[in-house]
């Protein structure tokens, strides 16, 4: 969770410089829902996730210089400076992709299962609650449930989809009632709280794996707007204010306190992380742009 | 050669041998779409393949075409080689986004390292009176998607070897099967897949190319023995597949003909006749005395037989059309 949050203050401050292009979707405050999930799963599962997923691509694995190399547009990057911050790929660690369009995470996680069946694993989709209200995710979870498909999806609700308000946007007005409704297991947990959602993503992991999908809903806030150009000025003060109060990270560092953990430990832990990522920034600046000269592209696979 | 090698093969059943074959051979493809599995396919393409490989591998989907094609390409990226059924062509609107958005994109965005190996398989055309939502040909909806291939077999020997082709490519395929052409019978193709990108020249001649596909290659053929009684020798070129595209056997044809006519059943605007008019402009100009294309009107298929007649391009208007470009027969004045 440090390393995302460290990873996401620096992408926006490389953005500011102007060396990140295009947008970026940053993950700050939804730390512990990547973290947590991807901590219940194991080699051989596949993950798909949105286009705000640098904190899953961290979380599965995806060395920061890579990922950095990537919004960078390097050739380092880990998919060659060809995707950017929205298009993620990296199937060697799991990571099916990060969809640019809200939904595309489900129907790929679907098919992934389809796969997974075969040895035993499972397949993860991340969406916001933005996606509930696409037809993606209502065809694919009547598709993995009629299939019994290892499949678990994960929703992060932070209830924002873009600018608008989840509640005003969507029907019924409870997302986890929605999966319960397809005959999915259906959980809404505490999205800032890593241990919650470790115990709650265990239990739909050993679901789909057993028995088919499973669905979880994790209550979240983003602490930053919907992308690079949003200050995110509709959402009221004291509701941001009381979530910024609820910082995953820092929940965790009073209960891993209250467990005896020394303050010393996580300051190290912490330190750590800026010092990784500050050689990982170095060296992805330091890697040659993608350009013509050195990034041929051939239409097809062979 | 066999009994059954010199037993012609339908369209129909090259599908669904394609199909077993490729099931048979490699335990990565499955194959699952409405109704295809326990009824065998609206078009009848496909009966008995899920009693012979079990539903797991051949199974009846919900009518959820984005789920469909999405799960396709989250399994193809996965290790498996999904074949989809999309009953109709017409309905491939409905999972834009998963092929056009992924399936034809991974390969490139992960820097060249995520092959998708999917099949599309839809039956595309007019000419059954289905009315204007179940006739469309969608191939100009994707034709302009790098990533994708486009295949368009005329010919039941082309539906099977061509079919097992995109099932072995490491790229996500759209296979596009005609509706006229399901009871067709032909002669059964050479052993083995066969190359997508390829075009035949079907019948030879030196005084034009007529260029077409599906359906359009029957009527060229047609309309070519009607020409050549007028003396007009038509070179037909059956493009079997629209991306990649064969263009270098349409301008070796044209270095002869210098005149090419395309046939197209879709709109002109946008077409994949339009688009290969176009392409030739560009590389073979020089080589050009005349150049048309015949499509059809801009409105929608529709559904009264004389009007659907109309509205195609038949034989009869193609050979028409040429007797009148080349000034053997001016039309009849109304």
């Amino acid at each position: 969770m440090m390393l995302i949050r460290a990873f996401e203050l620096e992408i926006q401050r490389l953005f500011l410089r102007g060396d990140v292009h295009g947008t970026t979707h940053l993950y700050n405050g939804q730390e512990a829902v990547s973290v947590g999930v991807c901590a219940s799963l194991r080699e051989g599962d596949y993950v798909a996730a949105t286009y705000r997923s640098h904190g899953a691509a961290l979380a599965l694995g995806i060395p920061a210089e890579a990922l950095a190399a990537e919004l960078l547009g390097r050739t380092t990057g880990v998919d060659g400076g060809r995707g950017g911050s929205m298009n993620i790929v990296d199937l060697d660690r799991g990571l099916i992709g990060t969809f640019g369009i809200v939904g595309g995470s489900i129907g790929a996680a679907v098919g992934a299962a389809m796969s997974a069946k075969r040895h035993g694993g499972v397949a993860v989709a991340f969406f916001g609650d933005g996606a509930t209200n696409q037809g993606y995710f209502h065809e694919c979870l009547n598709f993995a449930a009629v299939r019994a498909l290892p499949v678990v999806f994960v929703c992060e609700n932070n209830l924002y989809g873009e600018f608008t308000a989840m509640a005003s946007v969507t029907a019924g007005g409870d997302i986890a009632a929605r999966a319960s409704a397809y005959g999915l297991p259906s959980r809404k947990v505490d999205g800032n709280a890593i241990a919650e959602v470790v115990a709650a993503a265990c239990d739909a992991v050993c679901h789909a794996r057993e028995h088919g999908p499973a669905f979880l809903e994790c209550l979240t806030y983003r602490h930053l707007g919907h992308s690079k150009s949003d200050p995110g000025k509709y959402r009221p003060a004291d509701e941001h204010e009381a979530w910024l109060a609820r910082d995953p990270i820092e929940l965790e560092r009073t209960r891993l306190t209250q467990l005896s953990v020394p303050a010393e430990r996580l300051a190290e832990l912490e330190a750590d992380v800026e010092r990784e990522l500050a050689t990982a920034t170095e060296r992805a600046l330091a890697a040659p742009v993608a350009a013509p000269d050195n990034d041929q592209a051939c239409e097809y696979a062979a | 050669m066999s009994d059954t090698d010199e037993q012609p093969l339908e369209y129909r059943a090259a599908i669904a041998e394609a199909i077993a074959e490729e099931l048979e051979r490699d335990e990565s493809v499955i194959f699952y779409g409405e109704d295809v599995a326990a009824a065998g396919g609206v078009f009848k393409a496909t009966p008995g393949l899920q009693e012979r490989f079990g539903d797991e591998r051949v199974f009846d989907t919900p009518i959820s075409e984005l789920a469909m094609c999405a799960a396709a390409f989250g399994a193809a990226v996965t290790g498996l080689r999904p074949i989809v059924e999309i009953m109709f062509g017409d309905f491939m609107a409905l999972a834009m986004d998963s092929l056009i958005n992924q399936a034809a994109k991974w390969w490139y965005m992960s820097n060249e390292r995520t092959p998708v190996p999917l099949v599309i398989r839809t039956a595309v055309g007019a000419g059954g009176s289905f009315g204007a939502i179940h006739s469309q040909n969608p191939a100009p909806w994707f034709l302009s998607v790098p990533g994708l291939k486009i295949a368009c077999p005329a010919f039941p020997a082309d539906a099977k070897s061509l079919l097992k082709a995109a099932i072995r490519d490491a790229n996500p395929v759209l296979f596009l099967e005609h509706k006229r052409l399901y009871s067709t019978k032909g002669p059964r193709p050479q052993d083995g897949p066969d190359e997508l990108g390829r075009a035949r020249v079907v019948r030879q001649g030196g005084d034009l190319t007529i260029v077409a596909l599906q359906r359009g290659v029957h009527d060229a053929l047609e309309a070519a023995e009607e020409l050549a009684a007028d003396g007009i020798q038509a070179e037909v070129i059956d493009l079997r597949c629209l991306r990649p595209l064969d263009l270098p056997t349409l301008l070796a044809s044209l270095a002869n003909t210098h005149r090419l006519l395309v046939v197209d059943e879709g709109s002109a605007l946008g077409g994949w006749g339009a688009s290969i008019i176009g392409l030739v402009a560009e590389h073979g100009l020089e080589q050009l005395d005349d150049v048309w294309l015949l499509a059809s009107p801009d409105h929608p298929v529709p559904y009264s037989p004389p009007l659907e007649r109309a509205y195609l391009p038949s034989s009869e208007a193609i050979a028409a059309s040429v007797r009148e470009r080349a000034g053997l027969r001016l039309p009849t004045p109304a």
